[in-house]
C-alpha cells in the first residue's frame, strides 16, 4: 500500500492515537476507580489519594469469597484448556490426515456432517443449550459442580480448537509423514514425534485462546455454578447485582479478572485474531 | 525410529491387534470428540426437542415432566415480549454491526498507510477482544453512572444537564451499542487490516500509473479485492451480534422496561427467571433454527466464490 507523507501522515498518526486513547480509556478509569475509596468514587474527583482497599478488602475480607472465584476460574480454565487441546488435535488429525470417503462415498458425507454439527454449536448462542444442561447436570449431580463446568467449556471451544488446529496440521508437509511410515513408524508414532511438533505453534495458538474463551466465559457459568463454584465473571456480575453496589470492589474485580487478557495480549495478535475468524467460515 | 522397529518385530496376536488399532488410528482418534458431542451436544439436543413439548416442574428436588403437546407453541403466539426482544435484537445487530463496519474499514485504511507504530496500534486494539464481556460492562457501567460517570461529569463541566444513559428508556439502547462498538471496533479493524495487507501491490501501482484518484482506488480496486474478506466480517458480527449476552445483562438487564430486551437474555429470563424450561427450550429451538436460515442463506449467496479465511 502507498504511504502518507508529510502533513497527511501526522493527521494518521493523530487519528490513529486516539483511537488507541478511546480504546484504552475505560481501561484508565477503571484502573483509577478501583484505587479510589467509596467517598472519592461518589465525588467522581480526580485528585485522590491512591489506597489498596478495595484490593484488599476484595480478596481478605471474611465476606469475599473471590480467591476462591479465582481458583475456580484458573482451575476450569486450566482444565478445559488441556482436554480441548488433546480433543481439539486428535479430531483435527482425523479430519484432515485421511481421504474420507475415498473409498465410501459416506465418509465424505460423515466429514461434512460431522463438521456442519461443530460448527452450529459455534454459531448458536450458548444459553440456548444451557437449558437442557442445566436438567440433565441436575440429575448427574454436575450442577453445581466445577467438572460439569469444564466438560461445557470443552464444548464450547472445541469447534474452535479443531478449525484452528486443521488449519496448521494442513500445512504439515504430508512428506514428512510419509517418510516417518517408510522409517517403520506406526501412524500413532508418526503423529506422535513427527506431526506434533511441527504444529506447537498451532497448539499454543489453541492453548491460548482457549484459556482466554473459558476464563471469560459468563452465560453457562452464571446458570450451571452456585456460590461454591462460581468463576470471576460470575462473581463480578453479583457484585452489580448488589442493592447497594460496592463499586470499589467491583471495579478492583474488574481489574483482576483483565490480567490474563493483558497478559496475553503482546503474545501476538495474528494468531488471535485468526483463532477468532476460524471456525466461523471454513 | 527404532522403538517404531522394535514393536514391529513382537509376535502374536498382540501384535496384529496393535496393527489393527494403529491401522484404524484415524477413526479412534476422533472418538473423544464423538463422545463429548453425544453427551453434550446430540443428547441435550434431543432432550431440548422433548421439552418443547412438556411442561417441566421442579418439586421435591425432582423435575416432573408433563407432555403438553403444542401449549407452548400456543404461548409462543402470544408472547409478545418475545416479539419485543427479536426487533430489539435486530435493530441492535443492524446498527451495531453497520457502524462497526465502518468505523473499523475507515480505520483499517488509514492504518494500511502507515509504516512506524503500526504494530503498538495492533496491540492496543486487541485488548478489548480478549477483555471478559462482563469487565467490559462494569467498566461502562461506572462510566455510564448518573451521579460520577465520565460522561455526566463531561456534560456537567460542558454546562449541560446530565442524562440518565442506561435508566432512559430512549437512550439505553444508544448507550448498549455504543459499548458494543467499542468492543467489536478493534476486531474488524484488525482483520480488515490484515486483508488490506495482504493485497496485490501491482494491482494498485497500476491504478496509480493510470491516474486513479484515492476514491477511485478505493472504489474499483481496493473495495471489489476485499470484499471477501468484508462479507466474511460482517457474517462474522452478525451472528455474533445476535447472541449478545453478557454486556447487556451488567449494563441494564434488558431494562428500563423492555427498553434493552434481546432474544439471550429472553430466553434466560424464561429459563431460569421464569422457570419455563419447556418454554425455553422452543425459543432456543427457533433461536437455533433462524440461525441455521441465516447461514444458509449466507453460503447460498456467498459473495466471494473463495473464501479468504479457509486456507
Amino acid at each position: 500500500m502507498g504511504g502518507l507523507r508529510g502533513k497527511a501522515l501526522i493527521l494518521g498518526h493523530l487519528a490513529m492515537i486516539l483511537a488507541c486513547l478511546i480504546i484504552l480509556a475505560p481501561f484508565a478509569w477503571i484502573i483509577m476507580n478501583s484505587a479510589k475509596q467509596q467517598i472519592d468514587i461518589y465525588e467522581g474527583t480526580l485528585q485522590f489519594t491512591p489506597t489498596w482497599r478495595n484490593y484488599e478488602r476484595l480478596l481478605f475480607s471474611k465476606q469475599s469469597n473471590f480467591i476462591r472465584n479465582v481458583a475456580n476460574s484458573a482451575l476450569v480454565a486450566t482444565a478445559s484448556t488441556l482436554a480441548v487441546m488433546a480433543v481439539g488435535t486428535l479430531t483435527a488429525y482425523a479430519l484432515t490426515r485421511y481421504a474420507w470417503g475415498r473409498r465410501f462415498r459416506v465418509g465424505a458425507w460423515l466429514k461434512a456432517a460431522l463438521l456442519g454439527w461443530i460448527l452450529l454449536f459455534h454459531m448458536i448462542p450458548a444459553i440456548t443449550l444451557v437449558g437442557p444442561w442445566y436438567l440433565i447436570f441436575r440429575e448427574l449431580g454436575l450442577y453445581n459442580n466445577l467438572l460439569g463446568l469444564v466438560l461445557t467449556h470443552i464444548t464450547l471451544n472445541l469447534p474452535m480448537a479443531t478449525w484452528l488446529m486443521m488449519s496448521f496440521i494442513q500445512d504439515v508437509p504430508r512428506e514428512l509423514e510419509d517418510a516417518a511410515w517408510i522409517d517403520g513408524c506406526r501412524r500413532v508414532g508418526a503423529f506422535l514425534r513427527v506431526i506434533l511438533p511441527v504444529i506447537v505453534p498451532g497448539l499454543v495458538a489453541t492453548g491460548v485462546l482457549s484459556f482466554i474463551f473459558s476464563w471469560n466465559e459468563f452465560s453457562v457459568a452464571l446458570n450451571l455454578t452456585a456460590s461454591p463454584t462460581a468463576t470471576i465473571p460470575v462473581a463480578i456480575s453479583n457484585f452489580a447485582q448488589q442493592y447497594e453496589i460496592q463499586y470499589g470492589e467491583m471495579a478492583a474485580g474488574t481489574v483482576l479478572a483483565t490480567v490474563p487478557a493483558i497478559l496475553l495480549m503482546f503474545a501476538g495478535q495474528r494468531f488471535i485474531v485468526r483463532g477468532l475468524m476460524l471456525g466461523a467460515f471454513k | 525410529m527404532a522403538p517404531a522397529a522394535g514393536t514391529r518385530e513382537a509376535a502374536g496376536p498382540a501384535r496384529s491387534l496393535a496393527d489393527l488399532l494403529d491401522a484404524t488410528f484415524q477413526y479412534w482418534a476422533l472418538v473423544p470428540a464423538l463422545l463429548i458431542l453425544l453427551a453434550l451436544t446430540l443428547y441435550p439436543m434431543l432432550s431440548i426437542l422433548r421439552m418443547a413439548v412438556s411442561t417441566i416442574d421442579f418439586a421435591q428436588g425432582q423435575f416432573l415432566w408433563t407432555f403438553t403437546g403444542l401449549q407452548n407453541w400456543r404461548s409462543f403466539v402470544e408472547d409478545w415480549l418475545f416479539r419485543i426482544a427479536l426487533k430489539n435484537t435486530l435493530i441492535f445487530v443492524i446498527v451495531a454491526v453497520t457502524i462497526e463496519m465502518l468505523l473499523g474499514l475507515s480505520l483499517a485504511l488509514l492504518a494500511c498507510q502507515i509504516q512506524m507504530g503500526k504494530g503498538i496500534y495492533r496491540t492496543i486494539m486487541v485488548l478489548p477482544i480478549l477483555v471478559p464481556a462482563v469487565a467490559i460492562g462494569c467498566m461502562w457501567r461506572l462510566m455510564y453512572n448518573y451521579d460520577f460517570g465520565i460522561f455526566n461529569q463531561a456534560l456537567v463541566a460542558l454546562g449541560l444537564t446530565p442524562l440518565a444513559w442506561l435508566a432512559d428508556p430512549r437512550l439505553a439502547m444508544a448507550s448498549v451499542i455504543l459499548v458494543d462498538i467499542w468492543h467489536w471496533v478493534p476486531f474488524v479493524f484488525l482483520i480488515l487490516l490484515a486483508g488490506l495487507e495482504a493485497l496485490p501491490v501491482e494491482a494498485l501501482e497500476a491504478a496509480n500509473v493510470d491516474g486513479a484518484n484515492g476514491w477511485q482506488r478505493l472504489r474499483y480496486v481496493i473495495l471489489p479485492m476485499i470484499g471477501p474478506t468484508l462479507s466474511v466480517v460482517v457474517m462474522f458480527r452478525t451472528i455474533f451480534a445476535f447472541k449478545v449476552f453478557d454486556e447487556i445483562f451488567l449494563l441494564t438487564s434488558g431494562g428500563p422496561g423492555t427498553a434493552t430486551e434481546v432474544v439471550s437474555l429472553y430466553i434466560y429470563k424464561v429459563f431460569f427467571a421464569e422457570n419455563r424450561l419447556g418454554y425455553g427450550a422452543l425459543l432456543a429451538i427457533l433461536t437455533i433454527l433462524t440461525i441455521c436460515a441465516f447461514v444458509g442463506t449466507y453460503r447460498w449467496t456467498r459473495l466471494g466464490r473463495r473464501d479468504p479465511w479457509a486456507g
